[in-house]
């Protein structure tokens, strides 16, 4: 028997280069179950864009789609160039929290302050794990790296808020141990106009939880452990940010996209 | 036939929109504002896109996307942002992504005299990426010719697959000029689209792009900007596909040489002569050379300036035919000297010299030239 959301990935390519415990494959799972759910059969319509990271090979070249893979940071802008152009088709960008956060981390802010039609999923494993697990801007104060050897001495960036309040229409964080939730926050962002955000609390394996000395299995119930959804947070966030994972909605609200806003300069040109 | 009074800048954007533009995303920069302000008004107009985008970065990015999903589509910048946009045009040769880039050179290094002119993008037009990699570069030094080359710049980019740049300099940005258009004279290349389950990423012959795939219809389209095979499949280890990957983009620029290489002889009644000099130029420089040499041949010389309009690929055979005999041949350009390597490598043997002029964006003007081109010749 085959598996049910096979028709999603690139047979032939399989099986993934990831490493056994990593938390790309939840994501992809729990977005293949989002596109299943809402009837999208194949991926004809969609664009996946990357940049470069573990991440980012997610789309690239597993998931039977078109996908573009770029250069590092570089996703987003090229996503838009792409919507843009091709106001119809469904465009997804899929990136590492150094790729999308970091050195990409301007063009996050300027797509969710123009409300571009995308769908941005940034799944932090809170350490650039493709080359080596060095400190990223979302490492955890303290956590020793390879870069950090001393302990990290930089305040991890709480991406959410600020792509929040820039004015994106959709922003929600998640971890890999809430499969249901991170599953039914894509399918409704899928269904979303505007700038739309996801971040994807993970575990990089190889270069994080074997340095903390423990499994893969054991960091997934840590972070969950330590999710506290927004709901049950007062205004001010950010000490507890710090301290836990904040899961859930941080903005859900329906603001024109910048596709209706572009598409009346046109029109009154 | 149209008649217009056009600066370089306005020239450039006005043949973008005749060649067919539908994207442009820019970022500020004198002396290549102006253009994106002119794209700015006119663009929407036609029903294209325009964004400014938050950086060079971005904007290239957004071009490159653009291009991808079927636009023509390109941007305007000057030396800071030329020197940002550089791994994103990597980018773009990599996947053979064609795209306009203009770049109006200022005067470096860094911030330099911003505002002024100079050539000193020259090399980093041709060298500016890292890893092997060949594209066009493409000059102008009238508002006239920059028309042209800007037309001529879509047409190679969609029949090679590939980004173009136009070189022009300040003083041909901002120059007004007269420029005269015929606009039945005018073709348009237009892309070549494969099918489904096309090599995207290998035609088989080296001289001939692949066709492009089309997005968002079912094809599956992987673009990889690691190495890949001609179904775009990464293949990161095997030394043979690289090789023949980097070959292959290599040898689709130098294959169609004497198709690219452009230059343009002043007096063409000079080529016939046996010559005393003759001067290589490109950009504005090419008019000072031009008024240069008319008044070494008052003189009783036998001169002639030789304008490149293309930089790269250059036809090394057919240039060093040309300058071959010549009794001397004198390079100048607003630089410390940069296409004169070239030159020394194809006038190899013959008296070459490198006359350079740099600061305030003053140009070479005809007469310091004329001089320094006499005391030359009679050394
Ligand atoms: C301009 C540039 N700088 C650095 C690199 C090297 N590099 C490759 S992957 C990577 C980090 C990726 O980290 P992240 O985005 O978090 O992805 P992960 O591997 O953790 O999923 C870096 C720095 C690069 N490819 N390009
Ligand atoms: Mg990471």
């Amino acid at each position: 028997m085959k598996h049910p959301l096979i028709n999603y990935l690139r047979e032939e390519l399989l099986p993934t280069i990831f490493c056994p415990g990593c938390g790309i494959g939840i994501v992809m799972k729990a977005l293949f179950q989002a596109f299943k759910e809402l009837n999208i059969d194949t991926l004809d319509n969609f664009v996946f864009v990357s940049g470069i990271g573990c991440s980012a090979w997610m789309p690239s070249p597993y998931i039977k789609a078109d996908s573009i893979h770029t250069i590092h940071g570089r996703a987003i802008p090229v996503a838009i160039g792409v919507k843009l152009v091709r106001p119809n088709l469904n465009v997804i960008v899929v990136g590492g929290d150094g790729d999308i956060a970091g050195i990409g981390g301007n063009h996050l802010l300027h797509a969710a302050r123009r409300n571009m039609d995308l769908l941005t999923i940034m799944i932090n494993n809170q350490v650039y794990g493709m080359t080596g697990g060095q400190v990223a801007p979302t490492t955890p104060f303290g956590i020793k790296t390879p870069t950090t050897p001393y302990g990290n001495i930089d305040y991890p960036l709480d991406t959410c808020s600020v792509v929040a309040a820039a004015g994106a229409n959709y922003v929600a964080r998640w971890t890999v141990s809430h499969f249901m939730q991170l599953k039914n926050t894509f399918k409704k962002a899928l269904r979303k106009r505007g700038f739309r955000y996801i971040e994807v609390i993970s575990q990089c394996t190889s270069r994080m939880t074997n340095r903390m000395n423990i499994s893969p299995g054991e960091y997934m119930k840590q972070i969950l452990k330590k999710s506290i959804n927004i709901k049950k947070l007062a205004l001010e966030t950010y000490d507890e940010y710090l301290n836990n994972i904040i899961v859930g909605e941080y903005t859900d609200r329906d603001r024109e996209s910048y596709l209706e806003l572009i598409s009346k300069v046109v029109e009154n040109a | 036939m149209e008649r217009h009074f056009w600066s370089g800048n306005i020239a450039i954007a006005e043949a973008a929109l005749t060649a067919g533009l539908n994207f442009y995303a820019g970022y500020p920069i004198t002396p290549s504002s102006d253009l994106m302000e002119y794209i700015a008004r006119n663009l929407p107009k036609r029903g294209g896109i325009f964004v400014q985008g938050e950086d060079e970065l971005s904007s290239i990015n957004m071009v490159i996307g653009a291009s991808i999903a079927g636009a023509k589509a390109m941007t305007a910048t000057s030396g800071p942002g030329f020197s940002l946009m550089q791994e994103a045009l990597g980018m773009a040769i990599m996947l053979e992504i064609p795209l306009v880039l203009v770049d109006v050179m200022r005067l470096g290094p860094s911030t330099g005299q911003a505002t002024k002119s100079g050539q000193g993008d020259v090399m980093q037009a041709r060298w500016g990426r890292h890893g092997d990699q060949a594209l066009v570069v493409l000059t102008a030094s009238s508002p006239q010719s920059a028309y042209q080359r800007t037309i001529d710049a879509f047409n190679i980019s969609e029949m090679l697959r590939t980004p173009v740049i136009l070189l022009i300099d300040e003083l041909t940005a901002h120059l007004w000029e007269t420029v005269t258009i015929d606009k039945d004279q005018i073709s348009l290349i237009e892309r070549r689209y494969g099918k489904p389950g096309d090599a995207f990423f290998d035609s088989g012959d080296p001289s001939i792009p692949p066709p492009m795939p089309r997005i968002g219809e079912g094809y599956n389209v992987l673009y990889t900007t690691s190495t890949h095979d001609g179904f775009g499949i990464r293949k990161t280890q095997d030394a043979q596909i690289h090789n023949h990957l980097v070959r292959r983009i290599y040898k689709k620029i130098w294959n169609n040489v004497e198709y690219l290489f452009n230059y343009n002889i002043y007096p063409v009644d000079m080529v016939e002569k046996d010559k005393d000099i003759i001067i290589i130029s490109y950009c504005s420089t090419a008019r000072v050379a031009s008024e240069t040499v008319e008044k070494l041949n008052k003189e009783g010389f036998v001169a002639m300036n030789v304008e490149l309009r293309t930089l790269w690929p250059i036809n090394y055979d057919e240039l060093s035919k040309i300058i071959k005999d010549a009794g001397i041949v004198v390079v100048p350009e607003m630089n410390l000297g940069q296409i004169i390597y070239d030159i020394k490598i194809i006038g190899n043997g013959l008296d070459i010299y490198s006359f350079n002029k740099i600061g305030g964006g003053i140009p070479i003007y005809p007469d310091e030239l004329y001089n320094y081109i006499i005391e030359a010749y009679r050394k």
